[in-house]
């Protein structure tokens, strides 16, 4: 009997697949895939930040003249593979008019060569590989958040203003990982030949044995180390790196470092005077800006972090892309996002024609510790514009079309 | 190594001791993870996939007692330990009775359900955010160890292996509960003839292998950050220890558990990228070198215990199934037809998931080989695809595909033809293991992480119905041609072999080139579904090597029923579905899938599909 009704379950399920077609009177809907499953403690806020910014939008009349933008949103638990299956379902049966979203790097990739493949317009709004936009560039695919070039570049020049020589450097051993270093290893030798790369270390991402990796790099003796561990490896590092002197006398300079996401969780072992990239939410004083941490705040009882900005910018970029672009056809919304500006709370953001790039930039400054909290202090904010290559270095860059 | 090299001697000395002494902490709660695992193993059979959710729940019970509750540390380590001990009887009593004497694959399987469970539960209970675990108080400091500073914490660390395992072998040989452990662990059957309450026995020895595990991950609260995915990279270490010392000893698990935190404390240093590969590089040699591992023995009684053969397809079935079968490849044809494009992208996808689960269920039903591996052939095919859809036309990128996937798994079944049970189940993890790792590592080659993009076949092949067609008409062949093969000496070959394998090779049957030639067969299958998944989806990566999609794997298998040649097909079907239909719901989908997982290894304990032969 019950073998039955599960054979009727299963075939109910499967007839229901094919049903489900947009229409034009409905709610422009947009497909959004992440990985929520996986890495909630970034993803998880950022859906608040675009949660808040379509019911902002929704409340003032919508996209489109007066339709409703609603996102579909997916979990890619992960993996490309799963992501994929969600833009096909996404594009194929929910109707979306584009695609957005993604976290990792190659789950990023994997969606723009599907979205370039079918013809669907893809916003990444988190995954940091530069081959997003230059190697692996495609005509379907922008990106918003400052990638790996451009928040490596921004501490270089930081890192080369130090006396240090002899570097160490730590990353997880993926794409963004080994991107960030062979980025910071080519800026900081061109600004300063002097230096030396004397210890790497590699470790697994999320599996980091920080005991025994704090103590290669401390056999190295380097002057300075540049760090690209983040999350659950970064406390890990933080707390072995500080009990066994790691730090002492040497200069970190730390990619993300300073995101709320990231810097909330160290508490009071947040070590201090580690140069990063970050997001001072709390210290930010404009008048959107602090429109924003408040109504966001109001709405979910905690405070943002880096993924709820990229999440409401996200969401403001999607409207305006669909405002300028007058259509929902994916040719209107590529010439569309092609040097489109939108104002951010945290100010203008415009997609760079030339790579796809958005001018999103980052927070630059020192960790300290504030009544045992972490916090980001001497900060100020370098604009993704004036860090990028400009437009003929980066067609070089790209794919011939 | 440059930079270690250009030291003095004295200084080189006191890097070795103090690497060491890192290798060793790490590996004590290590060892008390897989001290436990060995314990249930040994005396019942059980391979206990939540053993590392167990392990994480002990940390986060903990860190609620000391960070919500105020509880001392010290007090709150044992308390968790007993928490997690009640945990695993509950687990014992509730889920896995019903389940022994089946399949002895069926009990991953319903643990595996409780992994699916927790990881979505888990954030739900504790929050998504990390948590850094609070320090032991007394400890927090740093000791000057040649001239370094060990945490003193660490030192402790140290001791508590040594002293676990004290404990433990004085229970074993100094009591008589130990005894009856001991006497199990032999002979289970002996044991039970004797008027040993197994059900007692076995719930107690859960509890304690749990509570074990719960210990560990309580002790290992100071030096780690607390997150919801710390189970899957635990218990992977866990088996790895288990297995190199032996399976069921635990003066094995101690000395493996050394082994494998100090040869990773000198790993990063001489060879830092290889940190994804150093654990599988040293199982792979020691069971290679000694398949039983360092301390088992080789054959443990009652260790394979086929229950339950598969016949021929569609035997027992009558002539009527037969006409069913064409009305339903008929009927999926016709789909073709019909379907919306998103509809026929999950019939393929669920073709694909058919053709790898029939690969698998070659291996584990007809041949009695367990791989928790079986992803390395699929990936094998893919990345042989994509490697040479690069610069071929797909057709032939896919023989391609599906000829390295054959060869590779020929290949390894040449190394394995003598290997059995779990041993030969973890070797074939490492071999799928190494293959990820080189996936990943090698990016010159395969585009590391970033895997291989832009796969797409040619025109018409390239919409949803053209590759459906394609997918449809190859899966119909591959289970045609299987349908005919194990009708033929060869499959009954395969299965006297793991009936009496004795008995089989002094027939002279030939077992070892049945056994190469399955995982050849086998091999071609799931490269074919490899290749047609790339060509799919357009790209290939490392993930396609991952553990989950070994599981998958079996799941689908045990979920269909391995005593009947269709049983892979329902199983691989229903999961394929039941999966895609969930995750596009709710981001909870894990939950909803391990929690009917559950109930239907308790409703249904033999799978979907039965054996309607009656066995043999």
């Amino acid at each position: 009997m019950s073998r039955r009704l599960l054979a009727a379950a299963f075939t109910a399920v499967f007839a229901a697949l094919p049903l489900a077609s947009a229409h034009a009177a409905e709610p422009v809907k947009v497909g959004e895939i992440n990985s929520y499953s996986r890495i909630p403690a970034f993803t998880l806020p950022y859906r608040n930040g675009w949660e808040l910014a379509v019911e902002q939008i929704n409340a003032k009349g919508g996209v489109l003249g007066g339709r409703k933008l609603e996102i579909v949103a997916r979990d890619d638990a992960g993996t490309p593979e799963q992501a994929l299956t969600a833009a096909n379902e996404l594009v194929r049966r929910e109707g979306v008019v584009m695609l957005a979203g993604t976290y990792l790097s190659n789950v990023g990739l994997a969606v723009s060569d599907y979205a370039a493949k079918r013809g669907v317009v893809f916003l990444a709004s988190e995954p940091l590989t530069d081959a997003l936009t230059w190697s692996n560039g495609n005509t379907e695919t922008f990106r918003l958040r400052p990638s790996t070039y451009v928040q490596t570049a921004i501490l270089v020049r930081e890192a080369a203003k130090l006396p240090a020589k002899r570097w160490a450097t730590i990353a997880p051993n993926y794409e963004y990982g080994q991107a960030a270093v062979r980025n910071f290893k080519e800026l900081l030798k061109a600004a300063r030949p002097d230096v030396e790369f004397v210890a790497e270390q590699w470790p697994a991402q999320f599996g980091l044995d920080a005991g025994p990796t704090v103590e290669a790099l401390e056999q190295a003796k380097p002057d300075a180390i540049f760090n690209v561990t983040f999350s659950s490896d970064l406390s890990k590092f933080v707390r072995e790196g500080t009990a066994r002197g790691l730090f002492k006398n040497r200069t970190v300079v730390s990619l993300l470092t300073g995101e709320p996401d990231y810097l909330v969780p160290l508490g009071a072992e947040t070590p201090e005077g580690w140069i990063v990239t970050g997001y001072p939410w709390d210290a930010i004083e404009s008048p959107e800006h602090k429109a924003y941490v408040k109504a966001y705040q109001d709405k979910f009882h905690e405070n943002p972090t880096m993924g709820s900005l990229v999440g409401y910018n996200m969401g403001l970029a999607i409207k305006a892309t669909l405002d300028r672009a007058g259509s929902t056809k994916s040719a209107d919304l590529i010439k569309a996002l092609e040097g489109l500006k939108f104002a951010a709370p945290t100010g203008e953001i415009t997609f760079r024609a030339s790579d796809h790039q958005s001018t999103m930039g980052a927070w630059v400054g020192k960790t300290a510790l504030v009544d045992g909290k972490g916090k980001m202090v001497d900060w100020r904010y370098v604009d993704g514009a004036d860090v990028l290559p400009d437009a003929a270095a980066v067609k070089a860059l790209r794919p011939a079309k | 190594m440059i930079a270690a090299n250009a030291l003095p001697h004295a200084e080189r000395m006191d890097f070795i001791v103090i690497q060491a002494l890192n290798g060793l902490a790490g590996a004590s709660s290590l060892f008390l993870v897989a001290a436990g695992l060995s314990l249930i193993f040994g005396v019942s059979r059980v391979v206990n996939f939540a053993h590392g959710t167990v392990f994480m729940v002990g940390a986060y019970l903990a860190w609620t007692l000391i960070g919500r509750l105020g509880v001392n540390f010290w007090l709150a380590a044992p308390l968790a330990a007993l928490a997690t001990a009640a945990l695993g009887g509950a687990i014992e009593v509730l889920v896995l009775r019903r389940l022994y004497g089946r399949h002895e694959l069926l009990p991953l399987l319903a643990t595996f359900a409780l992994v699916l469970v927790a990881h979505d539960l888990v954030p739900l209970i504790w929050g998504a955010q990390d948590i850094i675990g609070p320090r032991a108080p007394g400890l927090t400091g740093a000791v000057a160890v040649a001239g370094r500073l060990l945490p003193s914490y660490d030192l402790f660390l140290i001791l508590v292996a040594p002293v676990v395992l004290a404990g433990l072998w004085l229970m074993l040989n100094r009591t008589r509960f130990g005894r009856i452990v001991r006497a199990a662990t032999e002979d289970p059957e002996m044991a039970a003839a004797l008027g040993i309450r197994q059900d007692r026995l076995f719930t107690t020895v859960f509890m304690l292998g749990c509570g074990l595990a719960g210990l560990g991950g309580a002790l290992r609260l100071p030096r780690e950050t607390l997150h919801h995915s710390l189970d899957t990279q635990v218990i992977v270490s866990a088996f790895v220890v288990v297995v190199i010392g032996g399976m069921g000893s635990l003066g094995g698990a101690f000395v493996a558990s050394a082994i494998v935190g100090v040869v990773s404390a000198f790993g990063i240093v001489v060879w830092p990228q290889g940190t994804l590969a150093m654990l599988f590089v040293i199982m792979a040699v020691v069971l290679v070198a000694r398949p039983q591992g360092l301390f088992g023995r080789p054959a443990l009684p009652g260790a394979h215990r086929p229950l339950a053969l598969p016949s021929p397809p569609l035997a027992g079935y009558g002539r009527k199934a037969e006409l069913g079968v064409l009305g339903g490849v008929a009927a999926l044809g016709a789909f073709g037809f019909v379907g919306s494009p998103f509809a026929l992208d999950v019939a393929t996808q669920a073709l694909i998931a058919v053709l790898f689960a029939v690969s698998l269920h070659l291996l584990i039903g007809w041949a009695g080989l367990i791989s928790f591996g079986h992803t390395a052939l699929f990936g094998l095919g893919a990345y042989g695809a994509a490697l040479l859809g690069q610069h071929l036309p797909f057709g032939l990128a896919m023989v391609g595909g599906v000829a390295v996937a054959a060869l590779g798994a020929a290949a390894f079944g040449v190394l394995v033809r003598r290997m059995k049970g779990v041993y030969l189940a973890m070797l074939t993890l490492a071999f799928s293991q190494l293959l990820f790792a080189t996936a990943f590592q090698w990016v010159s080659l395969t585009g590391g992480d970033n895997g291989i993009l832009g796969l797409w076949p040619d025109p018409p092949w390239d919409t949803a119905g053209g590759w459906y067609a394609l997918t449809l008409c190859l899966s119909v062949l591959c289970l045609v041609g299987l349908a005919y093969l194990y009708r033929t000496p060869f499959a009954y070959t395969l299965r006297a072999a793991q009936d009496s394998e004795a008995r089989a090779r002094a027939d002279a049957l030939p077992v070892d080139g049945s056994r190469i030639l399955a995982f050849a067969v086998s091999g071609a299958v799931a490269g074919l579904a490899g290749a047609l998944l790339v060509f799919l989806k357009g790209s290939a990566f490392p993930s396609l090597f991952a553990v989950q999609q070994s599981v998958d794997g079996l799941v689908m298998v045990l979920l269909g029923g391995i005593a009947n040649p269709l049983g892979p097909v329902a199983g691989a079907v229903a999961y394929t579905l039941g999966v895609t239909v969930i995750a596009t719901l709710t981001p909870s989908w894990h939950m909803i899938v391990g929690a009917a997982i559950l109930v239907l290894t308790q409703a249904l304990p033999g799978g979907l599909l039965r054996n309607r032969a009656g066995g043999v």
